[in-house]
């Protein structure tokens, strides 16, 4: 089941990275930007969840739910990026801005699918993400143009996080086929407007592109880093400790 | 930043059309971070269609010891109000 699996690939993503901001809950930098960040928090929980039913459509017999809280750190495929630890607010925004302009890129060519549920949910989520992009691309320009303490140390997020951001582009045996096919998005043909965004917020934001060197990889085969772990004994341990628990 | 950030009025429309109305303030130490904020705090239930932000010190509001000479003079000329006239039968909405 290829589309299953590449279906879950882009449920992942959003369901792990919602969990990781939801963590900025109530501990946010001031009371509008915790909201702001709850906000894009529930946008991602809404898109994973859309994902995992279609998923537990395909599947047939697992549910939404199933996905979500009983599978292990390697049956999850979301990008290796989004599991990386909160940090500071700056560590949190650049995370947030490589992965928001990603997720613009290959939205905007998911809607175009012959699958359409994935076109339908990209449609939706599209939305949402350029919002997403917005607010944390004038964070990057208000931090990395802010004062020399913020430059410096949006400056280390950035290089601290860069080698997370090959994965973006890659294409494995079901990218290909799912790309032939019509329904999946070619990574790769991303890469030239990701790095026109990316640069262009860069030098508005007087930081310094890191060079391209070692890239993390594996995710699409479930290889995490160490952090994916302990996130998903958080989420899962309720429905995993009382598993008919009803709320 | 929350040392000296600038608090900024919120005014959102709810429909095409209608008035601006006062929803209430947002602290940012910019206009982009003032309108982002706004969205984030006052449009989170399909409040509006529209936001307007203005920093607060901008406005100018009229002093409460002001108010006698500002507001007290309209008390008694009633015949400012528009219902002195004999209606005709059958008109509404009026």
């Amino acid at each position: 089941m290829d589309l299953l699996k590449y279906t879950l690939r882009i449920a992942d993503s959003s369901i792990i990275l919602g969990q990781r901001l939801s963590s900025w809950c109530s501990k946010g930098p001031t009371l509008e930007e915790d909201i702001a960040l709850s906000n894009l928090s529930l946008d991602l929980f809404g898109q994973a969840n859309s994902l995992l039913e279609y998923a537990s459509e395909l599947d047939g017999t697992k549910s939404a739910d199933d996905f979500a809280f009983k599978r292990n750190e390697r049956e999850f495929y979301n990008l290796q990026l989004t599991e990386q630890l909160n940090g500071h607010f700056g560590d949190t925004i650049v995370r947030h801005f490589f992965f928001s302009v990603y997720s613009f890129l290959f939205y905007s060519k998911l809607s175009n699918s012959k699958d359409e549920t994935l076109a339908a949910i990209a449609a939706k989520s599209l939305k949402e993400i350029k919002y997403h992009l917005t607010h944390s691309k004038s964070w990057v320009i208000r931090l990395g143009d802010g004062t020399e303490e913020s430059n410096k140390r949006i400056q280390k997020s950035l290089n601290d996080l860069w080698q997370f951001t090959g994965e973006f582009f890659e294409m494995d045996d079901i990218d290909q086929k799912m790309y032939k096919e019509g329904i999946g998005v070619n990574n790769s043909s991303l890469k030239s407007e990701w790095d026109k965004i990316v640069n262009t917020t860069l030098k508005e934001s007087n930081l310094i592109r890191p060079e391209d060197g070692h890239m993390q990889s594996g995710s699409k085969n479930g290889m995490h880093t160490e952090h994916l772990g302990h996130l998903l004994s958080e989420m899962q341990f309720l429905p995993r400790a009382y598993p008919d628990a009803e709320w | 930043m929350t040392g000296n950030s600038n608090i900024w009025e919120v005014f959102i429309q709810s429909k095409n059309g209608l008035a601006h109305k006062h929803a209430g303030n947002v602290h940012a130490d910019d206009k982009e971070m003032a309108l982002q904020n706004a969205r984030d705090l006052y449009t989170r239930r399909n409040e509006g269609s529209c936001i307007w932000v203005v920093k607060s010190e901008h406005i100018v509001s009229s002093e409460s010891e002001d108010g006698e000479a500002f507001f007290d003079p309209s008390n008694d000329k009633m015949y400012r109000h528009p219902t002195f006239y004999t209606m005709p039968d059958g008109s509404k909405h009026i």
